[in-house]
């Protein structure tokens, strides 16, 4: 966690300080400027920021600022900036007034500079999944929701959630969330809340709903942006502690946070530790497909081992009982796989590695690369297994990065990827929804470009569920119920290329399946490959569709199963009442051709109607 | 007389007593299977061409003995129940004395809930499956078709009998003018007397009402039959009858085409596929085919009509799959240059040469050598 944010404070002094440098450098040729400006520590920052996309966007777009970007932060940063350079500019442009005039690059260097975090929010909110109203609702809910079971799991605690939306106005709501987890120890508090890309997640290779450090504060900055109040912590770490409440509000210009309200508060909950989190946003709440409720009733399915109270904002309170008295197996931490990296990756960890020879840091810092796999890395990319890894040419680090794929590696351990489990998953969905038949599967682990996963699915049919109508699709991802971008999303994919016509289910060219179906899939991994940051769709990868398909194809087998006996059984008993309709007819024909008493023709109907049953073959 | 009505009556008893017992027997042994534990089965013989063989020592389509078990199954109850419930009315029928056309049997099912048939052709078919069971007709069953029978004119007196007064009637065939006497559906009672030198079987209506109206009976002292298109099974059996009881010979005058040949013609001499259990009786073997031949249309000139697509199916379909058809040389050659000719001619083709062409010229000499009649 602190690395990341060493980083970033890094990389803004250093971005904070050019100007001056270049200010110095001001009389020097424009292009020699240039020319030294992206040097090899520079690179390297590059590419330390290249895992997350956010970043490297706004780092590559610094240096590029479009004048529309310009206008974007609030108009009071921007007077203070520009009176700011206003300062310095007319002690250069006096002495530089009978000189030459200003080269094209001192014009645009005029124009560039860091761009807030609030400007880059506002203009990628769909990024981040704040698009509309109605999404930022939910995507505020569930990244509180993320955090607090992360938090609880990782500390061992079975997670015990209260979710609680208030309106609050019109188009406003106040999402509170309270967990019995951890508790955030008080100086880490306002950081976690109060400053983008700050976490603890995105820098290990750990399967955990969170990944980048983005989402809760995302959450607060849209907060802040739409009704300019802070977001209120109260968090307590240990029993025999004070609880502490805190205002935070994010500084856009700076992203560090800003603490308004900082005290000793009782703590008003029954569980010892926790954190409870309260922000009042600007939303759309509706029920129905997408909506927060259901957000959570899957949240529920995909977390049998927690219990969650649900009060909605018209007021309904629901609660989901914990299914599971045992916690999920604790996720594994693993280093990178050679066959899952990144070049920008790559570069960063062999600048920070410990090792002497890169040998060494292949073997120290990543998984399944023992000394023969090392050494014929070194001998693949035709450098010396004793080179030090800091003193690579960046054509050298690319020959190793290549030579990393080429050469074959054992696969990642699978110990860090933890399923919800095969029984557990058709037991939370039978709680979770109201049908005949259920069933699961959980496919052994697999691994795609050096990540290990596991694909779980089940299906539930019949019952209560509309029976004409496409089937609902379930997607999880590490747990977490993804709702929108559903076309985009491998999991669909998968579903919509399984013929489900083998399986006795009616299903329309190009469609989902449709009948009273409700499908689950979920997908857990170190690195879910989510096709943007706002976690809403699975990237196709080949080994991921495969995964998915042969799971969803146990679970469809076993449904064509259980169809095709309910089939015959239903066609048993048709057949049953069709010949009790005829039978009588036989009574009264042979009691009218041989003269039967009333008592025989009984009897003989009911012996014809028992031989009938008893026999086995009916047609 | 009195001798003949009572041995007529007499008949028709053991007959229908036959046929009763026949039912009660087969009733019987379900009621047994059933008690037994098992699934009762009816025996049918399959109606259909393939087990039908043409024998032309008795001259009739015989079945070959396949036979078809109909085990009660979910497939079969509904018909099972219908089958026996048929049974039954046929047994009461019987016990009464009484008929029953098919549309009143199909009336009747109304009464049995859901076990009653929904159109016709659906209680048709139960009254040929038992026709087939028991070997016996329909009019033995107590069912009796709604079609007409045929005309009858020419030298022949029909003795019938008064239902009321137990009377025997004679109904002289020569009297009805230009009109014609009518052959009832139930002809096993009825007795003949004549001294005509053949029966002469005509295809239309027309036909036969040029000949009544000119008396070509007399002319030629012969009987005249109308068929109006394939023979009812009433009309089969009236002149296979009488033409087994007086010796005489049976001619037949038809269109030249495969319907007037293959159907009427080959349906009249050796009965119907479809109910070949009881050709036996309803075939007329001694029929001999006079006209009109594909030689004759050469001969006489005739105008022509080119044979429609269905004439060819069916032309094609006698040379294949038609026993009697293979059976006869004769047959397959004329078949063969009636398809080679393309075309077919009516009856009434001969009014070509005169409207009276076909009495005066034309019959007189067809007549005049019946040995060159076709098989």
């Amino acid at each position: 966690m602190a690395p990341q944010g060493k980083t970033r404070n890094k990389t803004g002094a250093r971005a904070k300080g050019k100007p001056k440098s270049k200010s110095k450098a001001g009389p020097k040729p424009g292009a020699r400027t240039r020319k030294a400006g992206p040097d090899k520590k520079q690179l390297g920052l590059f590419g330390a920021e290249a895992g997350a996309a956010t970043g490297t966007r706004a780092a590559a777009r610094s240096g590029y600022t479009t004048p529309a970007a310009r206008q974007a932060p609030a108009p009071a940063a921007r007077a203070r900036k520009e009176t700011a350079s206003a300062r310095r500019a007319p002690r250069k442009t006096s002495r530089r007034r009978y000189g030459r005039p200003r080269s094209a690059a001192e014009q645009m260097a005029r124009q560039q500079r860091e761009i807030s975090i609030s400007e880059f929010f506002t203009k990628n909110r769909h990024l981040l999944g704040f698009d509309n109203p109605q999404k930022a609702l939910l995507t505020t809910v569930k990244e509180a929701v993320d955090n607090s079971l992360d938090a609880c799991e990782e500390a061992k605690i079975l997670p015990d959630l209260e979710v609680t939306i208030t309106p609050a106005g019109e188009n406003r709501y106040r999402v509170k969330v309270v967990d019995n987890g951890p508790g955030i120890v008080h100086s880490q508090v306002k950081k976690i809340f109060g400053k983008l890309l700050y976490g603890s997640k995105f820098h290990r290779m750990k399967q955990s709903r969170g990944q980048q450090g983005i989402g809760i504060s995302a959450a607060v900055m849209y907060s802040q942006l739409t009704t300019g109040k802070p977001v209120v912590i109260v968090s307590r770490t240990r029993a025999d502690r004070p609880a502490h409440r805190l205002e935070v509000k994010i500084d856009t210009r700076r992203n560090s946070p800003e603490v308004f309200g900082d005290a000793e508060v009782e703590w008003p909950f029954a569980h010892e530790t926790g954190t409870a989190v309260e922000m009042e946003i600007e939303g759309v709440y509706r029920a129905g497909k997408r909506s927060v409720d259901q957000y959570i009733e899957q949240s529920a399915i995909a977390n049998p081992h927690a219990r969650i109270l649900y009060q909605g904002p018209r007021g309904e309170a629901r609660e989901f009982p914990r299914l599971s008295p045992e916690l999920p197996r604790e996720a594994q931490e693993i280093k990178p796989h050679p066959h899952g990296v990144e070049l920008g990756m790559l570069m960063t960890m062999l600048k920070e590695s410990k090792s002497r020879n890169i040998k060494g840091a292949l073997m120290r810092d990543f998984s399944r690369v023992s000394e023969r796999v090392a050494l014929a890395i070194c001998q693949a990319a035709g450098l010396p297994d004793s080179a030090k890894p800091r003193r690579l040419k960046p054509e050298q680090v690319e020959a190793l990065h290549r030579a990393m794929g080429q050469v074959k590696v054992m696969n990642p351990p699978s110990s860090c990827v933890v399923p919800i489990g095969e029984e557990l998953l058709a037991a939370s969905l039978e709680q979770g929804i109201e049908a005949e038949f259920f069933t699961s599967v959980t496919r052994p682990p697999a691994v795609y470009r050096g990540n290990p996963f596991q694909v779980e699915a089940a299906l539930a049919w019949g019952g209560n569920l509309a029976a004409d109508e496409p089937c609902t699709l379930y997607r999880f991802a590490n747990r977490v119920p993804l709702q929108y971008q559903q076309s985009d999303c491998a999991i669909t994919r998968a579903v919509l290329d399984l013929d489900w016509r083998h399986y006795r289910v009616s299903q329309a060219r190009g469609a989902l399946p449709s009948g009273p179906l409700v499908i689950l899939v979920h997908l857990a991994s170190v690195w879910v490959p989510f096709t943007s940051e706002s976690k809403e769709a699975v990237a196709r990868y080949p080994e991921i569709l495969r995964e998915i398909r042969l799971a969803l194809q146990v679970c469809a087998r076993r449904l064509s199963q259980f169809l095709g006996a309910k089939r015959r059984q239903a066609e048993q008993e048709r057949k049953h009442s069709y010949i009790e309709t005829y039978i009588p007819h036989i009574g009264i024909a042979l009691r009218e051709i041989l003269g039967l008493r009333e008592k025989e023709e009984k009897r003989l109907v009911e012996k014809l109607q028992d031989t009938l049953r008893r026999s086995r073959r009916l047609h | 007389m009195a001798g003949g009505k009572s041995r007529q009556t007499g008949r028709r008893r053991v007959i229908s007593s036959r046929v009763a017992r026949l039912i009660v027997e087969q009733a019987r042994q379900i009621h047994k299977q059933v008690l037994a534990g098992r699934k009762p089965t009816l025996k049918f013989p399959v109606r259909s061409l393939a087990n039908v063989s043409y024998r032309p020592r008795v001259g009739y389509f015989e079945l070959k003995g396949r036979k078809k078990e109909r085990t009660l199954m979910v497939s079969t109850v509904k018909t099972f129940a219908q089958t026996l419930r048929m049974m039954a009315l046929s047994n009461e029928l019987i016990a009464a004395d009484d008929i029953a056309t098919k549309r009143e049997a199909y009336y009747v099912s109304k009464n049995w809930g859901p076990a009653r048939f929904k159109e016709q052709p659906e209680s048709d078919t139960v009254i040929d499956d038992i026709e087939a069971l028991f070997q016996v007709n329909r009019e033995q069953l107590g069912f009796i078709p709604e079609e007409k029978g045929g005309d009858v004119a020419g030298r022949l007196v029909v003795l019938d009998r008064d239902r009321d007064s137990g009377k025997t009637l004679r109904i002289d065939c020569t009297k009805f003018g230009s009109g014609a006497y009518s052959i009832p559906i139930s002809v096993e009672d009825l007795g003949f007397e004549t001294r005509a030198k053949f029966i002469l079987a005509i295809e239309t209506a027309g036909m036969f009402q040029r000949l009544v109206k000119h008396s070509f009976w007399k002319k030629a002292d012969c009987i005249l039959v109308s068929m109006g298109g394939v023979p009812t099974r009433a009309c089969r059996r009236f002149i296979r009858r009488l033409a087994d009881e007086k010796k005489i010979p049976v001619y037949v005058f038809v269109d030249c085409d495969p319907y007037g040949i293959g159907n009427i013609y080959r349906t009249l001499k050796v009965g119907s596929g479809n109910a070949a259990h009881i050709n036996e009786f309803f075939c007329v073997p001694q029929a001999r085919f006079l006209g009109i031949t594909p030689d004759d249309i050469e001969r006489y000139r005739l105008p022509t009509h080119p044979l429609k697509e269905v004439d060819i199916k069916r032309a094609n379909d006698a040379l294949k799959n038609d026993p009697f058809v293979l059976h006869h040389k004769a047959w397959q050659r004329a078949f063969t240059k009636l398809m080679a000719m393309g075309v077919r001619a009516e009856q009434q083709a001969l009014a070509k040469w005169g409207l009276n062409y076909v009495i005066d010229t034309y019959l007189p000499e067809k007549l005049a050598h019946p040995e060159k009649f076709l098989p």
